[in-house]
């Protein structure tokens, strides 16, 4: 069936919310509004406001109700509207659901889901317009991922109410209307494995979420060129799919991370240092990185787009890996 | 405002006994635990509850088994008096991995899943949204437990106590705020840190009633905590109560206390909730002779098992370092 990102993200939560009791939906005009980004359009009318919860703009007290009716039983999806409100909440995402489990002794998971959009794209400026799932990978205690695909959109979801511990879903704001076929059987996937997106030989593209996209449209344009590009998506950020990665880069010998987050301390500097630590004499070039520009990120077309990692910077990265080992 | 004055119903002797017993555990409890601190036994930040004890033994007196508890750094006192054996309190204390938390938490993050007790946050108003979670998972699920919510009147100034109070009136959550109104956030005054020192008059503007009670008294709190209880488990939302107390020892074990003159902590002492209570209890014939020290003699005795049982406890292996930070069982998409 044809279907888009946000329908596959709503057909979700609909299916959670009829197999279990216990899952509802709370956050900023879920509700009447039908989300921010309307993905839970529509789910008011058929689940009622006690399972469609609009919240005050009160993000810390909201994930921290979610955390407390996750401890009480319950199975909550939290949505916080962007990631960058998320910040408002991080005490009770760090400090809480991430050390619950530890700090007890075992004795408190805390299975709650907590939605967000991420990543730029769309001329909203500087504080609508953070990538920071690589910072909320940082943290022992959380599950981060990100959905890239429309599979992923309609799959992850489950599997990570059915997770006993706490899971983080970025939604990339500029997937919301990607289009494409989905299986009328479509359902729960795995949240362990990093996918190969496209095979390839001579290169491995390292990336997830809203630059999943850039990465396919680079390797294209490399294949006219003659060199084969595999893309990764990681899918799973925290814990990370090393075997996947380092599988591939011993085949290719070469690798390019794509993140759209700022390259100082980041996710791409996880990869990048993983694979040189692991994988280094597998490697015929220097690991490579395409990166926001560390800038907050502008309003201006012509600058968000020079801010964020573009087609022609990945095929210029993996131009240089390939040159740079003579292949 | 102050409680209303309901009759309340005729406290038995043993009712009362066991108040004043619980006051006592606490207080031998901690007086052993600055001795073992002072010997290196304890580490860590450690938070007494000295001079405050009234409060929690009040509080937990009106609760029952199906209640939750989110308390907060300063928490042996609601842990014992939540019924949390001592020798697992003082095990974690120690490090031990017999502990509450298998000495991963320490003094500031004792647990026990089993009794309802969540804990032991050492981030000032961190625990108050997860009360109201917990209070909400209650309401959905249609139990009748109330939750009740320790915090300092420090934390009054977070906002996620605002943001709480707000919700939990907003949705009618089944949560018991308890201000324990000790007069320091560590060292600042609640007059050089609120434009509005009234505390009641502060909860009221989130349209829930508002209680200020005498913390010193165990009596007045078990009171007002029962009252409120009633309250909310009848349907009628949120209640928070200012539990004026005060805290005979310093903020933790490294506070010189520049902030506050031994002239006030000494007319406070006056006010000790447990000379004060033995000695009402006495007035009115529910103790006798060389009960009290009996009661003492029982604390002494429990407070010596407990540190028996963390000198005796052992270490988690360091290979156990990594677990529990995620959950120990595999998912299946």
């Amino acid at each position: 069936m044809k279907t888009t990102y946000r329908e596959a993200l709503r057909e979700a939560m609909r299916d959670a919310m009829r197999r279990d009791d216990r899952v509802f939906l709370m956050g900023e005009d879920v509700g009447a509004y039908g989300g921010c980004f309307a993905v839970s359009l529509g789910l008011l009318e058929e689940f009622g406001p006690d399972r469609i919860r609009d919240t005050p703009l009160s993000e810390s007290a909201f994930v921290g109700a979610g955390i407390g009716a996750a401890l009480g039983g319950m199975r909550p999806i939290v949505e916080v509207m962007t990631v960058n409100f998320s910040l408002l909440a991080l005490d009770q995402i760090l400090n809480g659901a991430a050390t619950l489990l530890h700090m007890s002794g075992g004795q408190l998971n805390v299975p709650v889901v907590i939605r967000m959009t991420t990543g730029a794209g769309r001329q909203l400026a500087a504080q609508h317009s953070h990538s920071l799932e690589g910072w909320y990978a940082h943290i022992p205690g959380l599950r981060v991922v990100a959905p890239a695909t429309l599979e992923d959109a309609r799959g992850m979801l489950w599997t990570a109410l059915e997770d006993p511990d706490p899971v983080l879903v970025f939604e990339h704001g500029t997937l919301y209307n990607l289009e494409g076929e989905l299986a009328d059987d479509a359902g729960p996937v795995d949240l362990d494995r990093a996918a190969v997106r496209r095979a390839g030989d001579d290169l491995t593209i390292v990336t997830y979420g809203g630059t999943l996209g850039t990465a396919l449209a680079a390797a294209d344009g490399l294949e006219a060129e003659g060199i084969s590009a595999e893309v990764i998506d990681l899918r799973t950020l925290r814990p990370l799919d090393w075997p996947t990665v380092l599988e591939s880069v011993a085949r290719t010998h070469r690798a390019v991370v794509v993140d759209e987050g700022w390259r100082t301390g980041s996710l791409s500097a996880e990869v990048a240092a993983t694979v040189t630590e692991e994988a280094f004499y597998d490697l015929d070039a220097p690991v490579a990185r395409v990166c926001s520009a560390e800038v907050p990120i502008p309003y201006a077309r012509h600058l968000e787009e020079a801010a964020l990692p573009q087609v022609p910077d990945v095929v210029a990265a993996a131009q240089h890996v390939v040159g740079a080992s003579g292949g | 405002m102050t409680a209303p004055a309901a009759p309340a119903p005729t406290a038995s002797v043993e009712h009362r006994v066991h108040l004043l017993r619980e006051m006592v555990r606490i207080r031998r409890f901690e007086e052993r635990c600055v001795q073992l601190y002072s010997a290196a036994s304890i580490r860590g930040f450690m938070h007494l509850y000295i001079g405050e004890e009234a409060v929690a033994v009040g509080v937990m007196a009106a609760l029952e088994a199906d209640d939750a508890i989110v308390a907060t750094y300063r928490e042996h006192g609601h842990a014992l008096a939540r019924g949390v054996p001592a020798g697992p309190i003082m095990a974690e204390m120690f490090g031990k991995v017999e502990g509450t938390s298998r000495g991963r938490g320490g003094s500031m993050h004792l647990f026990d899943a089993s009794r309802r007790f969540y804990g032991g946050n050492a981030i000032v108003a961190g625990g108050i949204p997860v009360a109201g979670g917990l209070a909400l998972a209650d309401k959905m699920l249609g139990r009748p437990g109330v939750t009740a919510c320790f915090f300092g009147e420090g934390a009054v100034a977070e906002g996620e106590f605002h943001e709480t109070m707000n919700l939990a009136s907003l949705w009618d959550l089944p949560v018991l705020f308890c201000c324990e109104n000790n007069l320091y956030a560590m060292g600042t005054a609640l007059a050089r840190s609120e434009a509005e020192t009234d505390l009641a008059a502060k909860a009221s503007a989130y349209q829930m009633p508002a209680w200020t009670v005498d913390g010193m008294d165990v009596e007045a709190v078990a009171d007002a905590a029962r009252r409120a209880v009633l309250h909310i488990r009848a349907g009628g939302g949120p209640v928070f109560l200012e539990l004026r107390t005060y805290r005979f020892r310093a903020h933790s074990m490294y506070d010189p206390e520049r902030y506050r003159d031994k002239e006030e902590v000494a007319r406070w002492r006056e006010q000790d909730p447990i000379p004060a209570y033995a000695a009402r209890l006495a007035a009115d014939g529910a103790l006798g002779e060389g009960d009290l020290a009996a009661i003492e003699a029982e604390a002494d005795a429990e407070v010596d098992e407990a540190v028996a049982f963390a000198e005796a406890g052992t270490f988690e292996p360091v290979e156990d370092l990594t677990r529990f930070v995620m959950s120990e069982q595999e998912v299946a998409p």
